[in-house]
């Protein structure tokens, strides 16, 4: 069946209402990049938003830029630096992950699925910079929430709310995004040869220290080699922002780690492939067994993936975030030990690359308790009585 | 005037067995008596007093899931409560609710800075977090004006600001993780001291929720690193064209400042008539800029800032030399609001957000309606962000000057709204701007709202006539029709 592609957005509404009305589902695209990504979902149509595209307000010196839903990555960054400014919370584009090719994605896209690259820890995620929301909920409603201004407490956010909602809620039509200046250089200093638990105290020593890294990952030694960065593990900081202060920054930081080795620097240009790579992390990770994203205290990443002996892993967020190579031969994929060692050590594992097949018998994401659960659903029917969008793409159950 | 929901007779006829009820759950923590509780009648927003029917302050989690329970078995309404230093009447109490009080949860119950976070009780204050943190060079960024009070709990119901939202975000941008006890009593977790909880962003939601949908019993903050040298310069402008043409041409330049502060020609006056802070006085506006970083920086970019405000027309630019020097640029400032109690007995502070760029327009016209409604007004303005906290000066023993005063800041929060902007920016809705939801939000939009509230508070129990101008029944899911922008339901009571 072809697709249903709206034009704007009472078209959208129309037709998700008249879905509501007859009984029938819809699967939300964008660019498609991130189809695969959750649980497959078995819908009547696809709703595709591609359409939807352009850049409808664009203020540099107000720091926000409003979208529609179906605009591209692309349009955005090149929009953005033109101006010398960047979405802060530097989204991965999970596309080459998948198989696509990269720059796919869209803004609305990236949003439903809250995706948010190394600068996470220190500049916020996507949740943190949609100023406002306009959307359509499973009845055919248009709804808004939020604004264009960067303090705003009125009403509930239903902006964060729809953030990482995978499309279950409402179909975003138009977003509102706070921007921020592009900084004006970048460094990293690479620690060769550390272990994983060496590298996170190293790494916790950097984010404990006054010199505003907003990078930290360690890469054991095969993501080390595909990043081209030697045949040892690299742990890699980096440091950005005017150029004074990032020269001044560095040697602080690299004097303070000395007790981990001689730091080698990296330069701007160098820096921002390294960084691209690591946001995108396709090509550092092995590409054959299923691959999961786990998100946990960031001291406890590396015993994590000490408890479970992943096929690959490598780590992001100061060791908070853990992507792993596991379960190639299990039935389940790790899930079950994977997550049993996670659950006394606090955060979540999702189920990111994996046959269709797996990822619709496997929990994609993690497990609730059951109160948690039973709030979710009912969140999600106050916004889709009739589970008209995006049907079970996060859980089963809803 | 101000109404809120009519009182249950039914339930004011059983005070006292509700009171006792309520003091097997928690012994020595139950206030009924009508003299005591007069403390409670009022938050910051002290124009509006209800005292509650009766207050209980639990000291456990589990003291506050019982009372929930019991107060949905009962049928009771609750208003949460921290520090009551709301400005939006936010814990206002009701005739026939019970104030559930959270300032005996008031313990930090871990400090993990290898985490970077520290975990505590609801009923810690804001300042407390940042003191626990001091000694190893930490703090939590988020500052509002009432830190040295205000609760932690109280800041995530209202999602609080401060003077550095810019750089450093709100509460919603530096709460890792809550436990929350629903209406019916169920406790649950969101967040923690990982990032990004999957599933529904509840944690974002709840935050700035002002105490509708849950009581939160614990918080997890990220804390940071305090910036090794700051800098405050303080710039004159011959008019707020000027200063706000300063301020775009900072954030222009790639500068995102830690603050950025403005004041117009009545708060300078009144600001340095208080506190002799060293204020330029024949500037009609004046900038704060404080930037802060290693030392580097800080030279580097102040030097950057100096010379945009030259050329934008600065008519002074005076950088700090020391901490104690920044401490007094800033002192005015924080002295802007008790600076206003002298000029008149009674000010009224509002806190709407605009475009930056609409300020010359927006303050010409709070300069009309000032005219209009025949009572002064001083404004100061978190230039960063774009949050407009005018102060309108009343007395409230003058026969009709409250009113006055409501409705012209009524007038100016229908402008920020008119020019793109937003009816508040960080003091919350709660009972004060209640009624002018609609200027901002049509039906559906609300309908949206009130449907999510169903979610979290089937009963409606949960501070009920605040942020909605309607009381609203829930029925079953998705049935709130809207029809031409009304609600089907004129049978509920409007308030």
């Amino acid at each position: 069946m072809l697709p249903t592609r709206p034009r704007d957005a009472d078209e959208l509404a129309a037709i998700i209402a008249e879905a509501a009305r007859v009984g029938t589902t819809l699967e939300i695209i964008g660019g498609g990049s991130k189809r695969a990504l959750g649980r497959p979902v078995k819908a009547s149509r696809v709703l595709d938003l591609s359409a939807l595209a352009g850049i409808t307000l664009y203020e540099p010196e107000e720091l926000v830029l409003r979208a529609q839903a179906g605009t591209t990555r692309a349009a955005i960054e090149q929009t953005l630096s033109a101006h010398g400014q960047m979405l802060a919370f530097e989204p991965p584009d999970l596309g080459p992950l998948f198989g696509h090719s990269p720059g796919l994605d869209t803004i609305g896209g990236i949003v439903a699925a809250n995706l948010s690259g190394p600068r996470r820890m220190k500049a916020g995620a996507a949740r943190d910079h949609i100023l406002g929301i306009a959307a359509v909920n499973g009845l055919g409603e248009r709804f808004k929430s939020g604004g264009r201004v960067m303090k705003n407490v009125t009403g509930y956010d239903l902006s964060k709310l729809l953030t990482g909602s995978f499309g279950t809620l409402a179909a975003i039509a138009e977003l509102t995004l706070k921007v921020l200046p592009s900084p004006e250089t970048v460094t990293t200093l690479v620690l060769h040869g550390l272990g994983d638990p060496q590298a996170t105290t190293a790494m916790t020593a950097a984010l404990r220290s006054s010199h505003e890294v907003s990078g930290a990952a360690h890469l054991p030694t095969r993501a080390s080699s595909r990043a081209a960065l030697g045949t040892n593990s690299a742990t890699i900081l980096r440091l950005e922002g005017f150029a004074r202060s990032v020269k001044a920054r560095a040697e602080a930081l690299a004097a303070e780690l000395a007790g981990f080795g001689a730091a080698e620097s990296v330069s701007d240009g160098a820096s921002r492939v390294l960084w691209r790579q690591v946001r995108d992390m396709a090509s550092l990770i092995d590409k054959d067994s299923p691959l999961w994203r786990v998100s946990t205290a960031p001291t406890c990443g590396h015993r994590l993936a000490a408890a479970v002996g992943p096929d690959d892993v490598f780590y992001d967020w100061g060791g908070g975030l853990v992507w792993l190579a596991l379960g190639g031969r299990e039935a389940d994929a790790g899930a079950a030990r994977l997550r049993a060692a996670l659950a006394p050590l606090g955060g979540h594992a999702t189920l990111i690359r994996a046959p269709a097949e797996m990822r619709a018998r496997v929990p994609v994401f993690e497990p609730q308790p059951l109160a948690l659960a039973a709030l979710s659903a009912r969140v999600k029917r106050s916004f889709d009585p009739k589970n008209v969008l995006n049907p079970r793409r996060i859980y089963a159950e809803t | 005037m101000l109404t809120l929901p009519a009182p249950d007779a039914a339930i004011l006829a059983r005070r006292s067995e509700i009171a006792s009820a309520l003091a097997t759950i928690v012994p020595d923590g139950v206030i009924a008596d009508d003299r005591a509780l007069v403390a409670y009648e009022s938050d910051g927003l002290t124009a509006y007093r209800q005292a509650p029917m009766i207050v209980v302050l639990p000291r456990s989690t589990e003291e506050v899931s019982r009372v929930l329970a019991y107060c949905t078995r009962e049928q009771v309404r609750l208003v949460p409560r921290g520090a009551g230093t709301s400005l939006s009447g936010g814990a206002l109490g009701l005739a026939d609710a019970v104030t559930i009080g959270l300032a005996r949860m008031n313990r930090i119950l871990e400090i993990d800075l290898d985490n970077r976070c520290v975990v505590a009780q609801p009923g810690v204050t804001n300042l407390a977090i940042s003191h626990a943190v001091r000694g190893s060079g930490f703090y939590y960024a988020p500052d509002p004006s009432s830190q040295i009070a205000c609760t932690i709990g109280g800041n995530v119901a209202e999602n609080s600001g401060g003077v550095h939202c810019l750089k450093y975000g709100l509460t919603a941008n530096n709460l890792l993780g809550i436990e929350l006890v629903l209406p019916g009593g169920e406790i649950i977790r969101l967040g923690g001291k990982h990032l990004d909880a999957e599933g529904y962003d509840l944690l974002g939601l709840v935050t700035g929720s002002e105490g509708m949908l849950g009581i939160v019993t614990e918080v997890t903050v990220r804390v940071l690193k305090a910036p090794t040298a700051a800098r405050a310069l303080l710039m004159g402008f011959a008019s707020s064209e000027a200063a706000g043409a300063a301020v775009g041409a900072v954030i222009g330049a790639g500068i995102i400042p830690a603050g950025m502060e403005m004041m117009d020609g009545k708060a300078i006056a009144a600001a340095e008539a208080f506190v002799s802070a060293g204020y330029p006085s024949d500037a009609e506006a004046l900038l704060i800029v404080e930037l802060d970083g290693p030392p580097e920086e800080v030279d580097e970019l102040s030097s950057r800032v100096a010379e945009i405000a030259r050329q934008v027309g600065a008519t002074s630019v005076k950088a700090s030399r020391d901490d104690a020097e920044r401490a007094r640029f800033w002192a005015g400032r924080k002295a802007a609001f008790p600076a206003a109690g002298r000029l008149a007995p009674d000010y009224y502070c509002m806190d709407g957000t605009i475009p930056r760029h609409r300020l010359p327009l927006v303050l010409a016209r709070i300069r009309e309606l000032s005219a209009h409604y025949r009572l002064e007004v001083a404004n100061v303005f978190h230039a960063g962000d774009g949050n407009l906290h005018p102060l309108i000066l009343y007395d409230a023993n003058a026969p009709g000057e409250l009113v006055r005063a409501e409705e012209f800041g009524a007038d100016i929060l229908r402008l920020c709204v008119e020019v793109g902007g937003c009816l508040t920016g960080e003091h919350g809705v709660g009972v004060e701007k209640r009624d002018l939801m609609p200027v901002m939000f049509n039906a559906t939009d609300l309908a949206v709202q009130q449907r999510l509230k169903c979610a979290f508070d089937p009963d409606g129990r949960m501070n009920p006539g605040k942020v909605f101008p309607t009381l609203h029944r829930c029925a079953e899911e998705g049935r709130v029709h809207v029809h031409h922008g009304q609600t089907r339901r004129p049978d509920l009571p409007r308030f």
